[in-house]
């Protein structure tokens, strides 16, 4: 696990299997390198271990939401720097705002279709300053053909 | 006695003679006159003892005044009684004889001589005679022994009557004289014991006698002060006048008045004058005066009288009192009936007396009707008076004696009660109460009317209040329904869109050949797949976006943006279909289309919904989106034309109703939820702008959006 791939790597959080393992196979063909967790205390677990360079959060999420999920991210040095995008089904009014306030980076309302969230994953990737580390894998981000 | 007198020579005799004659020049004293006189009548002519008898003025006795030769006081006091008739002194005193009486030797001789204190010696009786004849004896000299008696006794005896005859007489005319002057003196403090100046004048006014009253105010010494002197000057003048002119009028006594000055000081006195004229023999004709002083009876004359003035004032003054309260207790159009404390009417005023009073010519009927009056009256002041209260009000039912119709009437009465607590008078004033019932009467109609339509109000006023308390707790509910519906509506739409999200992620990634190449045949089945999953997004999206809207959860996020900018976006999103419709699309916007503030994304979302409608329902033609901007007022218009099938005008404002389809039959023609411009016009509202319609049948529709340029924050 400490040898990454050459490919950006994402975590994809979200507790309705259908809709994670989609995203999950659609950016794993779209060349990017993709791990997964079902709830917030995963998705720690997941981001201290694989030091993923995004995360795709889910903010409905059994055991811990995906709010406190993001507040812990952003609050411990080792995963503060990870750009999150937080993604919902609900649109209501406030969600947007907690999404920021808790330290979302970008903001995605389902229904979304996989290439629809690549191309915002690609945005948000883009436009964040590239560490030392990430520099070096900056310029291997797989083209999708979608 | 004889040999006595021989015994003196003739010129003895004389001598003798001459000094018993000078003897009673001498002397004016009987007892001293007697006392020598005997003696003279032992020593001279030898004769003693003896025993002078006197008669004093008035008495019937002869008292003893002087003896000789005879022992003892018995002599001195010896008393002949003149009333014994019997006795032989007696009849010697009155017949003015001599006598003579032996010495007596048997009872039966001193039973005859009287008891003298020669006792039963021999003695004789000689009278002292007046010198007038007819006159009774004054005296007898009784003169002891047997003899003869000398004839020189008769001159002595003459002599001796003569002197005392004399003494008798001064003695009279000095006890005379005395007597005037303690009657003259007790007549003088008789009248200055009287306290009122009395005086006697003469004719000309000199006074003669005045006692000291009158001397205080009629006379003054020249010592006395000069006002004193001047006052009685005047006092004088003033008592003249007075007088003369009384006396010239009348005879007799008079009675007027004088006024004096007090001498004392200066005060002014007041005296009623009596004076009556007196005549006297001696003295002539003179005036007594007595001044009585009426000074203080004048004044509390005056007092009175003054007295009397007031009260007359005071009654007059009272009088104007009463009558000036007659008038206004007559004026008064209620009957007033004052009664005192014995329940007697002592006073009515003209009204009272319509009712109280019989009148002349009175029917039977009339009297009767006043005297129950009166006894309805009588028992409401009986009432009163037996009872505490300063006042009392109450109803009496009398009647009106012209008509005899019953007149009930309102009484108040008070008490009124002296500074001494005591009840002098009931005031009673009666009131018409006929209007007041009838008043009454017409009140009680009234507000029975007045309570009803009050009643039938609140009834109609609770009934409402019931109707707003339902409608308000139908309100609540509604609102609660529709919070529930909306909440519910989100939370479906979020369920639907998880299921949706993966079916259209997955279709796609098959069309995009993820799984490996697909066949023409199931290319086109997923594409059917898709745009069926497409649609059923935006019914979902459209549900969220009312339950959002009535939730009261779409926040406005107002910002500056350029419409063709928007205009373009609209165009470019809705491109696949435009392409498909083979429409003609013309935007038609000012050079000078100015910025807007206003909610982007809102904006956006109604033109999108407006130009995909005039899309849908177009089948050829054109569609024209332009932009006016309105300077009056502020707003910008955003139109999009079209030439498609219209809207029926009796449907034009159905239109923006939720869930609202002109078609909604279930083989209609176009889809959608119906939702598309109800939520372009609560967007619209948001936004403080409105949506408005143009349409004809056949011709095709303009749907306006009105903004304002610069919205509100």
């Amino acid at each position: 696990m400490k040898v990454k791939s050459e490919r950006p790597r994402v975590l994809v959080v979200d507790d309705y299997p259908d809709a994670r393992e989609m995203y999950a196979e659609y950016l794993q063909y779209s060349g990017f390198d993709v791990i997964e967790a079902g709830n917030g205390i995963e998705a720690l677990e997941r981001a201290a271990d694989s030091a993923p360079d995004i995360i795709l959060m889910d903010l409905s999420l059994p055991v811990m939401d995906g709010w406190e999920a993001t507040r812990r991210l952003k609050a411990d040095k080792a995963t503060a720097d990870i750009p999150i995008v937080a993604l919902t089904g609900h649109a209501l009014a406030g969600i947007l705002e907690g999404a920021k306030n808790a330290g979302c980076d970008a903001f995605i309302t389902k229904p979304c279709l996989p290439e629809d969230l690549v191309k915002e994953i690609q945005k948000v990737l883009s436009a964040a300053t590239p560490s030392t580390t990430r520099t070096r894998r900056s310029g291997k981000y797989a083209k999708t053909n979608g | 006695m004889g040999q006595a007198a021989a015994a003196l020579g003739d010129d003895q005799l004389l001598a003798a003679k001459v000094r018993l004659l000078e003897a009673f020049v001498s002397r004016s004293d009987i007892t001293d006159c007697t006392q020598y006189a005997l003696q003279w009548l032992a020593e001279v002519l030898g004769l003693s003892p003896s025993l002078c008898l006197l008669r004093p003025e008035g008495e019937e006795a002869l008292f003893t005044v002087g003896a000789h030769g005879l022992p003892g006081t018995a002599a001195s006091r010896f008393i002949a009684s003149l009333e014994d008739w019997s006795s032989p002194l007696v009849t010697a005193f009155s017949n003015r004889e001599h006598a003579f009486f032996r010495s007596a030797h048997t009872a039966a001789e001193r039973k005859r001589r009287p008891s003298t204190p020669f006792e039963d010696s021999a003695f004789h009786v000689v009278p002292l005679l007046a010198a007038e004849l007819h006159h009774d004896a004054f005296g007898l000299l009784l003169i002891g022994g047997g003899g003869a008696l000398p004839s020189e006794l008769r001159w002595f005896t003459a002599l001796f009557a003569q002197k005392l005859a004399q003494v008798l007489r001064q003695q009279a005319l000095m006890e005379g004289d005395r007597k005037q002057g303690r009657e003259r003196s007790l007549l003088y403090n008789i009248i200055n014991a009287v306290t009122d100046p009395i005086l006697l004048t003469d004719t000309e006014g000199r006074l003669l006698i005045a006692n000291q009253r009158a001397l205080t105010l009629f006379t003054a010494s020249e010592e006395e002060s000069e006002g004193r002197r001047g006052a009685v000057r005047m006092n004088n003048m003033l008592l003249s006048s007075a007088l003369s002119s009384k006396a010239i009028e009348e005879t007799g006594a008079a009675r007027r008045e004088l006024l004096l000055v007090n001498p004392a000081d200066g005060s002014d006195l007041v005296f009623e004058l009596l004076s009556a004229i007196t005549d006297d023999p001696r003295q002539g004709s003179g005036v007594v005066s007595i001044l009585r002083n009426v000074t203080d009876l004048r004044r509390a004359s005056e007092e009175i009288e003054e007295n009397y003035r007031r009260l007359r004032i005071a009654e007059v003054q009272a009088r104007a009192e009463s009558d000036r309260l007659n008038l206004i207790i007559d004026s008064v159009a209620d009957p007033i009936v004052v009664t005192d404390a014995s329940g007697a009417t002592s006073l009515m005023n003209e009204p009272a007396e319509r009712l109280f009073t019989v009148p002349v010519r009175a029917s039977a009927l009339e009297q009767r009707w006043v005297q129950a009056n009166d006894a309805h009256f009588s028992s409401f002041i009986a009432g009163m008076l037996v009872s505490a209260d300063q006042r009392r009000v109450g109803e009496i039912a009398l009647i009106d004696p012209k008509l005899g119709e019953p007149l009930p009437v309102e009484a108040i009465a008070g008490k009124i009660v002296s500074d001494h607590g005591e009840l002098t008078a009931v005031v009673t004033i009666l009131h018409d109460r006929r209007e007041a019932l009838e008043k009454g009467k017409l009140y009680e109609q009234l507000k029975g009317a007045s309570d009803e339509l009050e009643r039938r109000i609140q009834a109609a006023t609770s009934d409402i209040a019931h109707q707003n308390e339902l409608l308000r707790r139908q309100a609540i509910e509604l609102e609660q329904a529709s919070a529930l519906k909306s909440q519910f509506l989100a939370n479906m739409s979020h369920e639907f869109r998880t299921p949706l999200n993966a079916m259209l992620g997955y279709t796609s990634m098959l069309l995009q050949g993820v799984a490996g190449p697909l066949d023409s045949s199931a290319k086109r089945h997923l594409s059917r797949v898709e745009s069926n999953g497409r649609h059923l997004l935006t019914i979902i999206n459209e549900i969220l976006d009312i339950s959002r809207i009535e939730a009261g959860r779409m926040p406005l996020q107002v910002s500056r943006f350029d419409v063709p900018e928007l205009v373009a976006e609209v165009r470019s999103e809705l491109e696949p279909i435009i392409m498909r419709s083979k429409l003609a699309i013309t935007v038609h916007l000012p050079k000078d289309v100015p910025q807007l503030v206003s909610d982007r994304q809102k904006v956006k979302q109604i033109l999108l919904n407006l130009l995909s409608n005039s899309l849908k329902f177009t089948h050829q033609g054109r569609i024209t989106v332009s932009a006016t901007r309105n300077a009056r007022d502020r707003t910008m218009s955003l139109s999009v034309s079209d030439t498609g099938i219209g809207i029926a005008p009796s449907d034009q404002a159905k239109i923006f109703e939720d869930f609202r389809q002109l078609d909604n039959s279930p083989t209609r023609a176009y889809g959608g939820t119906g939702l598309g411009l109800s939520i372009c016009r609560r967007l619209a509202q948001m936004l403080d702008g409105s949506i408005s319609v143009q349409s004809q049948v056949g011709k095709g529709s303009m749907f306006t959006l009105v903004l304002p340029i610069r919205g509100r924050k």
